[in-house]
């Protein structure tokens, strides 16, 4: 039995959530998953490390889930989505996930971002776009 | 019968609905994205629809990993919001049509496109942040809603081509149902954005513009690109914009622009939006 490999795993600091990935992290997620509830969320603060064995975590899967190990997180299989759920409501927004993901601060992550705008006028005039 | 008006692309990135929810639409960094949203809604005010059907995925509200039906339509007389854990304020629910749900997935598993069928359907912020940004000044929700959702959350995924199809398919389904219904489509997501490992912040502007100008007249081009392209050029995460391929299948194929507008960064992502309208036969 081999999990079969794709021409999208060539892509660099890119983990596509595929069958494997989805199969081989199921708790994970599923304990992800569970922060739908406000009542789950406060079950989680109280005793991280008590969830994490409630949903049957691996030891690499929690070690990173109590220390708030993002890309450790996402290299054992959670999905963007669902680890979210976990990063939100404990403080860290999107911009602050990325940064982890690259080893940068915020603000450095953020800079990043906003250099995507740079000569965006010039462009959306030359292209026709609405410009108020 | 029930006719299409035309369709509308809009991001539906959870920093939206914050930043409506906290009355930021008029701050600098909002200003010129929720202004360029200012058209679109006169459209819309103009058109009057009956009917939304939005194209969007579901990012863990309503499907959980144990269940993943690749395309899977609404079926019910009402929807609703619910915490997904992303710290949004949860919306008003949305009246539905079943009878017209019921019609469509008969009509596109006749014509072998067999999504699955929801009865109970929990609408995530890809379904109700675009609602919002077209209809938050009004009291009520001015329509009714149906949810579509694609799944682009656990690979494989569909391919583009398959969603311009399912869109041509959804096009024969809607038109052959008797009620005269005025139908809008909203393809939701992207644009470019990746936001998970280390090429998480990852913008692709120039892909960006391609996308749009395909939807709007060479959709053919998106389509004829494999997950793998649209992944190295969009992100994992901008691969979202094959939502908009099935909104733009189930338009005519000239359509009329009634506008379109760009703006970046919106939080991690390109944001684009397209107002394309049917020619009135």
């Amino acid at each position: 039995m081999v999990w079969k490999k794709h021409d999208y795993d060539a892509i660099p600091g890119t983990y596509v959530f595929n069958g494997e990935t989805s199969h081989s992290s199921y708790p994970l997620n599923k304990l992800l998953f569970s922060f739908n509830s406000e009542e789950n969320r406060q079950e989680f603060q109280a005793d991280p490390a008590a969830y994490a064995d409630k949903y049957g975590l691996s030891p690499e899967q929690k070690e990173a889930l109590v220390n708030d190990d993002f890309l450790g997180m996402i290299r054992l299989g959670a999905n963007i989505y669902y680890l979210a759920k976990l990063a939100v409501p404990r403080g860290f927004s999107v911009q602050d996930a990325g940064a982890a993901f690259q080893g940068i601060t915020t603000d450095e992550f953020k800079a990043n971002l906003e250099a995507q705008g740079e000569g965006l006028m010039e462009k959306l005039k030359e292209k026709g776009y609405w410009n108020g | 019968m029930a006719r299409i008006v035309g369709g509308i692309t809009t991001s539906h990135i959870p920093a939206i609905g914050n930043a409506m929810t906290n009355n930021l639409e008029q701050t600098p960094y909002w200003k010129r994205f929720f202004d360029g949203y200012e058209p679109a809604k006169a459209w819309l005010d103009e058109v009057k629809p009956d009917v939304a059907i939005v194209v969007y995925n579901d990012h863990g509200l309503n499907f959980f990993l144990n269940q993943v039906p690749t395309f899977s339509l609404g079926c019910a007389d009402e929807y609703h919001n619910a915490d997904e854990g992303w710290g949004l304020k949860t919306l008003a629910g949305f009246e539905g049509d079943a009878q017209f749900s019921w019609h469509m997935a008969e009509s596109l598993i006749n014509q072998e496109f067999d999504i699955a069928t929801c009865q109970e359907m929990l609408v995530d912020h890809g379904f109700i942040i675009p609602m919002a940004l077209m209809w938050r000044h009004l009291s009520e929700w001015p329509v009714k809603g149906i949810p579509l959702a694609v799944n682009t959350v656990q690979h494989p995924i569909p391919s583009a081509k398959r969603c311009l199809a399912l869109g041509k398919a959804l096009r024969t389904a809607i038109e052959s149902y008797p009620e005269d219904l005025k139908v809008v489509i909203f393809g939701t997501g992207g644009l470019s954005h990746q936001l998970q490992g280390e090429r998480a912040g990852m913008i692709n502007v120039e892909y960006d513009f391609q996308c749009m100008e395909s939807v709007i007249n060479d959709p053919e081009w998106l389509a004829s690109q494999s997950t793998t392209e649209i992944i190295e050029q969009a992100g994992t995460e901008g691969v979202e914009v094959i939502h908009w391929l099935v909104m733009r299948g189930a338009l005519q194929p000239n359509v009329n622009l009634v506008h379109k507008h760009y703006h970046v960064p919106v939080s991690n992502t390109g944001a684009g939006v397209l107002v394309l309208e049917n020619s009135h036969d």
